[in-house]
């Protein structure tokens, strides 16, 4: 009996340990994040480390806005990540809807091998063929090329939800004489709606975060922000305050999210196993 | 399974239900579209460049397969694969491992597991971008964090990703630390659908904790590590940004895999006919494994 306890408690032990083991690099990462955007540029490149900013300031956001205008990436990030996101389900959940239906192994792969493709395979024709139409400059090849990543993302989730589904109520709805499109409108869809929340979660996601189509196809002014952080970097080499403020304005809305919508992210990340780009 | 078959058999209504299968078809016309001019063109475009001598301006003469011939005596292509294999491999094993052991501490309860996982799933959320801005401040040679974290428990400094022998293995530490997560929650799924009772059955015999994880877990686990290890193959292969923004392929070309040599080659060099070729030959490479991941993959979608 005695055995039995100090084995249990070894075990509550050790997995504690290697939780705090775990989850320690993520928390101190982001830790230091927040400590460098908080604090000055002398204690910022002082050694030994300052660890706590003191007294915390914000002049690193306050810099990132006023100098490397940030609204306007911003705004340019909202527009295409949303703009991106919305088309995909438009597009993405009838499509995962008519692919799981019926059963169209062959149509999930396609969906599959475009979702693994790297982005910049895509480019070079793109690139010349936004070149040809003269829109490079403007916002809607990013919108088109994020497209590549939010619809397969979008299809290959809902593909699965739908799968998931029931199919008794729809076959009631369809022996009633409602069409197949009514039957997907009202009943499918409705039920679907946890599904339908976890694709456009993760399509926004990895819209947000994507960095490589914006480098080749953004101009000046139409940056998305994570294009708009890596070019603090090139210009203002070692000013680490503003640098980490920077960083942090365009990883929060991700990292909040996450926070938020924490359940729905992990059931959407298990039955996908999607990552963007 | 069988009753459910056997009743749609006897319903009538069951055949007009399988007619309906061909108009499904309908519902994919419009994603099919998109990704048709927006996936399929390009693919088939890169193919067309690359048997061009295409630069971005002037004459793009037809050159059959020299792009091809050209890569294979191009030494700075070749050792780009030779670093993409060494990489892909840390980027593989080291999250695999990691993620497993994650998966098994995560699928037990303890307090606050809900607010832990959240945190540890983080990183791969996180703006890739950003991230790695963060890490080159920490991998600062002389005012970096990690250098003096080192140096305080009586470790040597690093030099991080500014020596050509430590370059490769750092960029591995930074993509484990942010993809572990991604193959902890493939694999906590798999655990969160395995049946009790040989755990219960298991427990009732004595058996310890790494015997259950070793003859249960595992065997039983192992189809979603397969389908995890096959991802993670793909995404170790497609990295870009943490390498663009961190090393940009440095020192030297030291740490210049397929994707960074693609992009310098395509849009730094503007060498787009040469760029297609590479695009081509790692596209294949790609879809070779994408075929794999299908094969795992439908063993359980569509048995």
């Amino acid at each position: 009996m005695n055995r039995h306890r100090l084995r249990r408690w070894l075990g509550r032990t050790g997995l504690y340990a290697s939780v705090i083991l775990l989850v320690s690099p993520a928390v101190l990462f982001f830790l230091w994040m927040l400590s460098l955007s908080l604090k000055n540029e002398l204690d910022n490149t002082a050694y030994p480390p300052v660890f706590i900013p003191h007294p915390p300031t914000l002049a690193n956001f306050v810099d990132v806005f006023e100098k490397n205008d940030f609204l306007t990436y911003t705004i340019n990030s909202v527009i295409v990540s949303f703009s991106a996101t919305g088309l995909a389900l438009l597009l993405g959940v009838p499509a995962g809807y008519g692919i799981a239906k019926a059963k169209a192994t062959k149509a999930a792969a396609l969906i599959l091998v475009a979702r693994v493709t790297p982005g910049l395979s895509y480019l070079i024709p793109l690139f010349l063929m936004f070149q040809w139409l003269g829109m490079i400059g403007t916002l809607t090849p990013l919108v088109i090329t994020h497209l590549v990543i939010t619809v397969p993302i979008v299809v290959w989730i809902m593909i699965g939800f739908f799968e998931g589904l029931p199919g008794e109520l729809e076959e009631a709805a369809l022996v009633d004489g409602a069409t197949i499109w009514q039957a997907f409108l009202h009943v499918a869809m409705p039920l679907a709606r946890p599904g339908i929340m976890v694709a456009m979660i993760l399509s926004f996601i990895f819209s947000w975060n994507n960095f490589i189509f914006g480098v080749v196809l953004a101009g000046r002014t139409t940056r998305t922000l994570p294009v708009a952080v890596y070019n603090v970097l090139t210009f203002e080499q070692i000013s680490w305050g503003p640098l980490a403020a920077a960083a942090l304005v365009v990883t929060a809305p991700v990292l909040l999210l996450t926070l938020l919508m924490q359940k729905e992210i992990v059931a959407g990340l298990t039955a996908g196993g999607v990552k963007g780009g | 399974m069988s009753a459910t078959a056997a009743t749609t058999l006897l319903r009538p209504d069951a055949r007009r239900g399988r007619a309906y299968a061909r108009h499904y078809w309908a519902f994919a016309v419009p994603a099919a579209t998109v990704v048709l001019l927006v996936i399929l063109f390009p693919w088939i475009f890169t193919v067309f460049m690359s048997l061009h001598d295409w630069k971005v301006t002037g004459a793009t003469p037809f050159v059959g397969l020299a792009n091809y011939a050209k890569m294979l005596q191009d030494e700075r292509f070749l050792w780009a694969i030779v670093r993409t294999v060494w990489f892909t491999i840390g980027t593989v094993v080291a999250p695999m491992l990691l993620g497993v052991w994650a998966a098994v501490c995560f699928a037990s309860n303890f307090r606050l597991r809900g607010l832990a996982r959240t945190l540890f799933v983080l990183p791969m959320m996180a703006t890739p971008v950003a991230i790695a801005l963060v890490w080159t401040m920490m991998f600062h040679p002389q005012l970096g964090v990690l250098n003096y974290l080192l140096t305080s428990v009586g470790l040597p400094p690093s030099s991080w990703v500014y020596d050509s022998s430590t370059v490769i293995p750092t960029l591995v530490m930074v993509e484990t630390w942010q993809w572990t997560p991604l193959v902890m929650l493939i694999v906590l799924g798999g655990i969160a659908s395995l049946p009790l009772e040989p755990y219960e059955a298991a427990i009732l015999d004595g058996a310890s904790a790494w015997q259950m994880f070793r003859h249960i877990t595992l065997p039983l686990v192992w189809p979603f590590i397969m389908v995890a290890a096959v991802i993670r193959l793909i995404d170790a292969l497609k990295t870009f940004d943490t390498i663009y923004v961190i090393t940009l392929g440095g020192p030297g070309t030291s740490s210049e895999t397929l994707n960074i040599l693609l992009y310098q080659t395509a849009f730094a060099y503007y060498d787009l006919g040469y760029g297609s070729a590479i695009v081509v030959v790692f596209f294949l490479l790609i879809l070779l494994i994408s075929l794999l991941l299908l094969r795992v993959r439908q063993r359980e979608a569509w048995r």
